[in-house]
């Protein structure tokens, strides 16, 4: 997938306890995913599905993403995204 | 790598230890905290890391998509845990009812969650293993390490066997662009899990796709040039092929080594537990104050009669993790852990995604698509039940025949319908039991 943040590619300093100030993890669970795609029209920038059902996804993405990875987690239709968002109180 | 704990006010004896910081102990700590344990919980990590995501390490990590260290898995659920990160247990006392570190140090439990996995089954040369250039692919900083390999641009990448982290690294060189040979000793790919029948449509997506493969071949050894780094891979015919990067990816062995003396029943394959996820004893006794969970975890398969199963699945470390917390939480376990198996594999731009367990299938059926058209989706039965269902880039019809693998369905399907064709039923075409 384009990564939306190139200054993330690459091996990341070890240990890593940490995410970006503010930031958010994100993870799908690919079992119950079923390529509906809406996570890619809500967040492009953070969803690309490769081929007829890989799900490319940006699992550590900015503050700034915020509202988008919200929008996409709400519009799963089999509720597959998992996301950790200190920012937002979740949890 | 600690942080100080806000036990005040909370019984002492009350301690959930977690050994294992991985997807299943994440999860399965959660699930104490959400079944009202209000006792301390400390997790136990042999690696540096936050439980992490392992699918990304063998695809986007490889091609650079994703960044090693951005697959830290998210928390989803408060934990208020003590992290005792980059500390191996190397031993267990039940008696002292504590967890011994390798730095000797004991942490007392009241209750523990047994979530250590597996780790890459070693090359057989340790010598050879050793080798620059030489990897396994399983944690985090193997991926890295690869990464960091793999944007070199070797001439060639070398991948000894055919599984699916084999197939997966395959791909991704090809994603890149790289020369790669996959060597398996068996007749085509993925055959001990899909059949010979259903991995050789794998194996023809991979040989479209450029990626050299040699079957019914064996690595013998793994050569240097003198200073220490691999320069080529001899086979047991005497041919050579010369290979800067290897990967070793012959499957995994389970962490159980540091429960010798715990009196626990264990082997490379697991450790033993009952149909609730109790570990047992020697004698077969369970130990109501453990669980296990995930990739280490061997207990009885109600939907397999029974059978005695440890497996390696991302959403069985999660479902189990689950169940494990909150046996040890004390909630009520209505029924045996009973989760229908399932996995997925993005490899070449084609998803599988499959439900149940193949082992011991002995007929197939095409239930929907072709697979000439690269979607279908393929039934597996075992003694006329419905075993095992797997799906590429087909999905949707999944969830059907998921129920069917649920109820134990017969097979071949019983179908009405007058515009749908008799089902042929093929051979799935699995190794021998001697040779799986």
């Amino acid at each position: 997938m384009p990564d939306p943040n190139p200054d993330r590619i690459g091996p990341s300093p070890s240990p890593d306890f940490s995410r970006a100030a503010g930031g958010l993890r994100v993870s799908v669970d690919l079992n119950r995913c079923q390529a509906y795609a809406q996570c890619c029209y809500a967040a492009p920038d953070h969803f690309v599905l490769h081929g007829a059902e890989a799900l490319h996804y940006d699992p550590a993405p900015t503050a700034a993403a915020r509202d988008a990875i919200e929008r996409a987690r709400v519009a799963c239709p089999v509720q597959a995204i998992l996301v950790e968002d200190a920012g937002n109180g979740r949890p | 790598m600690s942080q100080d704990h806000p036990s005040h006010g909370r019984p002492a004896h009350d301690h959930l230890v977690v050994v294992g910081a991985s997807l299943a102990g994440l999860r399965g700590a959660e699930a104490a905290r959400k079944a009202g344990f209000t006792g301390r919980i400390t997790v136990v990590g042999a690696e540096p890391h936050r439980p992490y995501d392992r699918p990304p390490l063998s695809k986007q990590v490889l091609t650079g998509g994703v960044a090693p260290g951005a697959t830290t898995l998210p928390n989803l659920e408060p934990l208020d845990a003590e992290w005792r990160l980059g500390s191996a247990a190397a031993g267990l006392d039940r008696s002292g009812r504590a967890v011994i570190l390798e730095s000797g140090e004991r942490i007392a439990y009241d209750r523990l969650l047994i979530a250590t996995g597996a780790r890459a089954r070693p090359w057989p040369d340790a010598a050879e293993g050793r080798l620059g250039g030489v990897h396994t692919l399983r944690s985090r900083d193997d991926a890295a390490a690869l990464r960091a390999s793999l944007a070199t641009k070797p001439g060639r990448v070398l991948v000894i066997g055919g599984g699916f982290i084999g197939c997966e690294v395959a791909a991704a060189c090809r994603d890149l662009d790289l020369p790669v040979t996959l060597v398996e000793s068996g007749s085509t790919v993925l055959e001990r899990v899909l059949g010979s029948h259903l991995g050789s449509v794998v194996a023809a997506l991979h040989a479209a796709r450029g990626v050299d493969l040699r079957f019914g071949a064996k690595v013998e050894a793994l050569e240097d040039d003198g200073t220490g780094h691999v320069v080529r891979a001899r086979l047991a015919d005497g041919r050579t092929i010369a290979t800067t990067c290897v990967v070793v990816a012959l499957g995994a062995v389970r962490n159980t080594g540091w429960l010798h003396g715990s009196g626990l029943a264990f082997d490379d394959g697991g450790v033993e537990c009952d149909a609730d996820g109790h570990v047992l004893d020697t004698d077969g006794r369970p130990d109501r104050t453990i669980a296990a969970a995930g990739d280490v975890a061997r207990f009885p398969h109600p939907l397999y009669d029974g059978r005695r199963v440890a497996l390696e699945h991302w959403g069985h470390a999660v479902a189990q993790g689950a169940h494990a917390g909150r046996l040890l939480a004390g909630h009520s376990i209505a029924r045996a852990y009973a989760e229908v198996p399932a996995f997925w594999s993005s490899q070449g731009g084609i998803t599988l995604k499959m439900v149940g367990l193949t082992e011991g299938a002995d007929a197939l059926v095409i239930a929907q698509g072709d697979p000439k058209t690269g979607r279908f989706l393929a039934l597996y039965g075992r003694a006329g039940r419905c075993v095992a269902a797997v799906s590429f880039d087909s999905v949707r019809w999944l969830p059907a025949y998921a129920a069917m693998v649920a109820e134990g369905a017969p097979f071949p399907p019983i179908r009405g319908a007058v515009d749908q064709g008799r089902l042929t039923v093929l051979p799935p075409g699995f190794p021998k039991e001697d040779e799986r």
